[in-house]
C-alpha cells in the first residue's frame, strides 16, 4: 500500500489498493460459488448413495466450468412484452448486495476491505436490498407464473429478515458494539478463556438457531425453497430467464449462502478465533483458516438440510417465521437484558 | 471545488432526477423503483454529513421494508394510469399554488435569522471520536425519552389498529389452523398392518388379494 501511494499519490494509491482488495475477495468468492455448486451435488449425491457428477474432468472436478461455459453460450431470451430495462437490471440487483456486503466482513484481525463503525447495520441494510432482484425479476418478465413466484419468495424474504434482525439485536447487546471486529473480539474473552465455550452460540443458543434457520429461509434454500419448488411450480420468479441472466440468480443465491455462513461464523462462532483457549500456543491462536473451517461447517449444514428435509408448505413457512421465531427472539432479548443486568452476567 | 462538493452535486442531480421521475413516470412500478433510487441517494447525502447511522437506517427501513410493501401493493393493483392522468392539467394550477406556498414556507423557515443555520457547526468534529449510534441512543433514552416513548406508543396503536382491521374473518372460510396441522402424528393418519408373506400361487391369487384388502 505504501508502495502504491508513493507511486500514485496518497488518494489514488488508496483507491487502487482498495480495488485490489476487492478483486482479491470477489475473485476467490466466484470460485467458491462455482465449487459450492459442485460440492452440493456431490454431497447430496453421496447422501443419496450415488456418486454425483463424475464425467467432466477427474472426479467431475471441472463440472462447474462446463456448466458456466454452457450457460454463457446460451441465448438470453427477452420476453416480447417484458419491461426490457428492468428485466436486465433484476439479475444485477440480486447479485450486487451479495457482493457488496463482503466489504465489511473481517477475515482476520485487520484483514478486511474496510472497517466501518456500524458494519453490522451496513450488512443488514445491504442484504435487505436483495429482495428487489426477486421482485423486479418477477414483475419485469410480464408472466403470471414468475409474478406469483416473486410474491411468495419476496414475502418469505421480508418475513425472515425480521427474525434475523432480532437475533442480531441479541448479539449487539452482549458485545455492545455494531462493529464486526469488536463482536469477534468480545467472544475471545470470558470465563472459558476465549475457547469455543465463550463464543456467542452458547449463551445466545436460541438466537443462534433462529439466525441459522432464518438464514436458510432468507437464501431461499431447501426446506424453504418454495421459490424454486420444482415439483409444484416450474421455478419461481426467474422462470422467464435463460442463459447467463438465469445463472446470475444462482450465483447470487450461492454467494448469499456463503455470506450467511460467514456472518453466522462471525456473530455466533467466534469468527477467526480458535476453538481452543488462547493459552494453547499455536492451536489457540486465531487464524483465517479457523474462519474458513467454520464457514465450511455451516455450508455443509445447508447442503445437509437440503438432502434431509421435505419442503415446507407456504403457510407453514409464514407461521414459523412470524409466530415461532419472532416471539422466541423477543423473549430471549428480554431474558438477555435481565441477565446482563443481574450479578450472573457474563459480559462485564 | 473539493471532492465532497463534487459528490454532493452528483448525488443531488440524481436525487432531483429520481424525485421528478417518481411523479412523472407512467408506470406506477417504475415510479416506486425511482423512489428507491431517491431514498438511496438521500442516504448518500447523509453519509456525506457523516450521519452514518441515519443513512444506513434510511436504507434499512425505507428501501428494505417500506418500499417493498409499496411495490407489492402497486404490483397487485391493476391501476388504470389513463384514468388517473385524466384531470392532470385541470388540477395542475391548484397543485402548483400549493407547492409554491410550501416551498416559500420552507425557505422562510430555513432563512430566518431565528433558525440560525449559518451558526451551526459541522457535527463531524464532535462525532468523530464517539460512535454515531451511541450518541443517538444516549440522546433518545435520556433527553428525549418522553417524546420517543410517545412516538413508540402511537406506532403501536397504529399497528394494532391495522391488524384489527384485517382480522375480520370470513365465517365460511375453510382454512385450517396450521397449529393443529403440525401437531398431527403419524398414528393419526397411517395404520400399519403386519401381514404374513404370501406365496404367489396362481390358484390362490384372488384369495391373497382379498387378504390384502382386509
Amino acid at each position: 500500500m505504501e508502495l502504491l501511494q508513493s507511486l500514485l499519490g496518497a488518494d489514488a494509491g488508496l483507491a487502487v489498493w482498495t480495488l485490489l482488495k476487492i478483486l482479491v475477495i470477489v475473485g476467490p468468492m466466484m470460485g467458491a460459488v462455482a465449487y459450492l455448486t459442485l460440492a452440493e451435488r456431490k454431497v447430496i449425491g453421496y447422501m443419496q448413495i450415488r456418486i454425483g457428477p463424475n464425467r467432466v474432468g477427474p472426479k467431475g472436478l471441472l463440472q462447474p466450468l462446463a456448466d458456466g461455459v454452457k450457460l454463457l453460450m446460451k441465448e438470453i431470451i427477452l420476453p416480447t412484452k417484458s419491461s426490457k430495462g428492468l428485466f436486465l437490471l433484476a439479475p444485477v440487483l440480486s447479485i450486487m448486495p451479495a457482493l457488496a456486503a463482503w466489504a465489511v466482513i473481517p477475515f482476520d484481525e485487520g484483514l478486511q476491505v474496510t472497517n466501518i463503525d456500524a458494519s453490522l447495520l451496513y450488512i443488514m441494510a445491504i442484504t435487505s436490498m436483495g429482495v428487489y432482484g426477486v421482485i423486479v425479476a418477477g414483475w419485469a418478465g410480464n408472466s403470471k407464473y414468475s409474478f406469483l413466484g416473486a410474491l411468495r419468495s419476496s414475502a418469505q424474504i421480508v418475513s425472515y429478515e425480521i427474525a434475523m434482525g432480532f437475533a442480531l439485536v441479541g448479539v449487539l447487546m452482549v458485545s455492545s458494539s455494531l462493529n464486526l471486529v469488536d463482536i469477534v473480539k468480545q467472544q475471545g474473552v470470558g470465563i472459558a478463556g476465549g475457547s469455543i465455550l465463550s463464543w456467542n452460540w452458547l449463551p445466545l443458543f436460541p438466537l443462534f438457531l433462529v439466525y441459522l434457520i432464518s438464514g436458510v429461509a432468507e437464501t431461499n434454500r431447501a426446506p424453504f425453497d418454495v421459490a424454486e419448488g420444482e415439483s409444484e411450480i416450474v421455478a419461481g420468479f426467474h422462470v422467464e430467464y435463460s442463459g447467463m441472466a438465469f445463472a446470475i440468480f444462482f450465483l447470487a443465491e450461492y454467494a448469499n449462502m456463503i455470506l450467511i455462513a460467514a456472518l453466522t461464523s462471525i456473530m455466533f462462532l467466534g469468527g477467526w478465533l480458535s476453538p481452543f483457549p488462547a493459552s494453547w500456543g499455536i492451536l489457540g491462536a486465531g487464524s483465517i483458516l479457523w474462519l474458513f473451517a467454520k464457514m465450511s461447517v455451516v455450508l455443509f449444514l445447508f447442503l445437509w438440510f437440503r438432502a434431509t428435509f421435505p419442503r415446507y408448505r407456504y403457510d407453514q413457512i409464514m407461521r414459523l417465521g412470524w409466530k415461532v421465531f419472532i416471539p422466541v427472539t423477543l423473549v430471549w432479548v428480554l431474558v438477555l437484558g435481565v441477565w446482563m443486568l443481574s450479578p450472573l452476567s457474563l459480559w462485564k | 471545488m473539493d471532492f465532497q462538493a463534487v459528490v454532493f452535486y452528483i448525488l443531488s442531480a440524481i436525487l432531483i432526477f429520481a424525485g421528478f421521475r417518481v411523479v412523472t413516470a407512467k408506470n406506477p412500478v417504475h415510479a416506486a423503483l425511482y423512489l428507491v433510487l431517491a431514498f438511496f441517494t438521500a442516504s448518500g447525502h447523509w453519509l456525506l454529513l457523516q450521519a452514518e447511522f441515519l443513512a444506513i437506517a434510511l436504507v434499512l427501513v425505507y428501501v428494505g421494508a417500506v418500499t417493498v410493501l409499496f411495490l407489492f401493493v402497486v404490483m397487485m393493483l391493476d391501476i388504470n394510469v389513463e384514468k388517473l392522468r385524466a384531470g392532470f392539467w385541470s388540477h395542475f394550477p391548484q397543485a402548483a399554488i400549493v407547492a409554491l406556498i410550501m416551498m416559500a414556507e420552507i425557505i422562510l423557515v430555513l432563512s430566518s435569522p431565528e433558525a440560525g443555520l449559518s451558526k451551526l457547526q459541522p457535527a463531524a468534529d464532535a462525532m468523530a471520536k464517539i460512535s454515531n449510534v451511541k450518541v443517538l441512543g444516549g440522546q433518545l433514552y435520556t433527553t428525549y425519552l418522553l417524546p420517543f416513548e410517545a412516538a413508540a406508543v402511537i406506532l403501536l396503536v397504529a399497528m394494532v389498529a391495522a391488524i384489527g382491521i384485517t382480522q375480520r374473518q370470513r365465517k365460511d372460510s375453510k382454512a385450517v389452523d396450521p397449529g393443529v396441522q403440525v401437531r398431527v402424528r403419524r398414528d393419526d393418519r397411517v395404520r400399519i398392518v403386519k401381514m404374513e408373506a404370501v406365496k404367489p400361487e396362481v390358484a390362490t391369487a384372488s384369495e391373497s388379494n382379498n387378504e390384502q384388502q382386509a
